[in-house]
């Protein structure tokens, strides 16, 4: 009878991180960026149908790269979640911080037990409104969160994406027009073809609006904001 | 706050309901199972806050939903200012009559379960689809109606696929009945449906279809000791919602006192 192998822990997470960091990065890039009026979410999607980019409660948004059966399951909790606490004390309870979480509590722990870790990268984005500033976190496959300032990339290359990003994106004092140039910009730098508006997800989350902030942005508004001088 | 991986639907309120005995919060008293035993008799039961009128027409460009202001406690007035019709999404709005803490509730779950489902599914429901959900949810308080808290909710809106406003109305068994025209429920419902029958016609104009709504409900506070007419002392008028292509518009109170103002000069003249 053979006898069971024997892998220390730190293989075996090491060997779980490659294998969740390699099915990442196989996917296509997302950018959340700040601008005057909110967030912009561009989103490299060829599927009209199948978001990324998903509304989640009045100010936040929710965007996932990855594996879809995955980062739509954790959709859907997050969802539940923000619906239950919205009901249960008020729509002003309902903070990206807490979603992050939630979130960074599930994966982690789904990272450690499981044998397979979740193949995902999620970004939870609160529009900030007076006072309250805008909140962008990113939570890694293992869990770990990163409160991240202005722009943030997730999945395919995020990290030559978010080099260039952070040396061309300044302050969030830039219009909405710009942020999707500057987006487009920075994803056509890791693929080979142009990406013209029918590939591309695009939502913002505009603090102007009351109540739901979350919008989508049609192909042909799009079309028309990238192409205006 | 619990975070739920497994899959419940698309439907808030079979999450809210369906959920296990871990969620410390005591699940909503829609759509909670009769007590076995010890259950409190009607007679038992302490007056609670009752809304009155509430009604719906439709007209040329979709529909006009509006409720008188007061909450009625036995032979008291218990609220002067509650509202009784809500904006459920951006085409539609529920209008409640009967018990007003089980019927706020109702509106305030509906609209949760509306944009739950819009929200999880990335599309809106269809028209039929909502009035169907708001079905289940009234036949889900039948216990509590029993007990004596009915809520009979009147659900309109503007039918994005048909292209024209449509009117539901309830029971509280959950049947669910299409209306054509118009309705009103609540106990001024009958005089304000009275009102209507004599003043309605098909395909009203926005300024006629409000000049109705006004009449039905006056003439409903006239009649109906639980009923609230204009508050002329207090500046408290009835809400008015317009539901229309372009969505759910909240009449400006001015308007509306405004109209009142001519309803009642001519009734002076009348009398």
């Amino acid at each position: 009878m053979a006898l069971p192998y024997y892998v220390s822990p730190e293989q075996m997470m090491a060997d779980k991180a490659e294998y969740a960091k390699k099915g990442i990065a196989k996917g296509r890039s997302i950018v959340a960026m700040e601008f005057t009026e909110g967030v912009l979410l561009v989103a490299d999607n060829p599927s009209a149908s199948l978001h990324k980019i998903s509304e989640m409660y009045d100010r936040i948004a929710f965007s996932g790269a990855g594996k879809y059966n995955e980062f739509e399951m954790l959709r859907k909790a997050g969802i539940r979640h923000a619906d239950l606490k919205g009901y249960t004390y008020s729509r002003e309870d309902v903070t990206a911080k807490s979603l992050a979480n939630a979130y960074s509590q599930s994966i982690g722990s789904l990272f450690s037990v499981e044998p397979k870790p979740l193949e995902v990268e999620l970004l939870v984005v609160e529009v900030g409104q007076g006072e309250k500033p805008t909140e962008i976190y990113r939570i890694s496959f293992d869990g770990s969160i990163i409160d991240e300032r202005g722009v943030a990339v997730i999945g395919g290359k995020s990290e030559a994406l978010i080099t260039f990003l952070k040396s061309r994106w300044k302050a969030p004092t830039i219009s909405l027009r710009d942020a999707l140039k500057l987006s487009v910009e920075a994803l056509e730098t890791v693929t080979t073809q142009k990406l013209g508006p029918e590939v591309l997800e695009v939502a913002v989350l505009d603090r102007t609006k009351p109540g739901r902030t979350f919008r989508r942005i049609a192909s042909a508004e799009a079309r028309s904001l990238l192409n205006s001088p | 706050m619990p975070f739920h991986l497994d899959d419940h639907g698309s439907s808030f309120y079979d999450f809210l309901t369906t959920r296990g005995q871990d969620f410390p919060l005591q699940a909503p008293q829609i759509g909670s199972p009769v007590p076995a035993s010890g259950m409190p008799a009607a007679a038992g039961l302490p007056a609670v806050p009752h809304g009155t009128t509430v009604l719906a027409i439709r007209f040329q460009g979709g529909v006009l939903m509006a409720g008188d202001r007061q909450a009625t406690e036995g032979f008291q007035v218990s609220g002067r200012r509650i509202d009784k019709v809500f904006k459920t999404d951006s085409h539609s709005a529920v209008a409640i009559a009967g018990a007003a803490g089980p019927a706020v509730e109702l509106a305030r779950l509906f609209q949760i379960e509306l944009e739950h489902y819009e929200k999880l599914e990335g599309d809106v429901l269809s028209y039929e689809g909502k009035a169907n959900k708001l079905a289940q949810m009234v036949r889900g308080n039948l216990p509590m109606a029993f007990q004596g808290l009915v809520v009979i909710p009147l659900f309109g809106g503007y039918d994005l696929k048909r292209r024209e406003g449509r009117i539901f109305k309830y029971d509280v068994t959950g049947g669910r009945y299409e209306e054509t025209e118009y309705y009103a429920t609540g106990s001024g419902g009958k005089d304000a449906r009275d009102t209507m029958k004599q003043l309605y016609r098909r395909g009203l104009t926005e300024a006629q279809v409000l000049r109705i709504a006004l009449e039905a409900l006056y003439n409903a506070g006239e009649d109906d000791v639980g009923t609230g007419g204009p508050d002329l002392v207090r500046g408290i008028y009835p809400t008015v919602k317009m539901i229309t292509e372009t969505g759910v518009r909240d009449l400006e109170e001015s308007q509306i006192a405004e109209s009142y103002r001519t309803l009642i000069d001519e009734r002076r003249e009348r009398a």
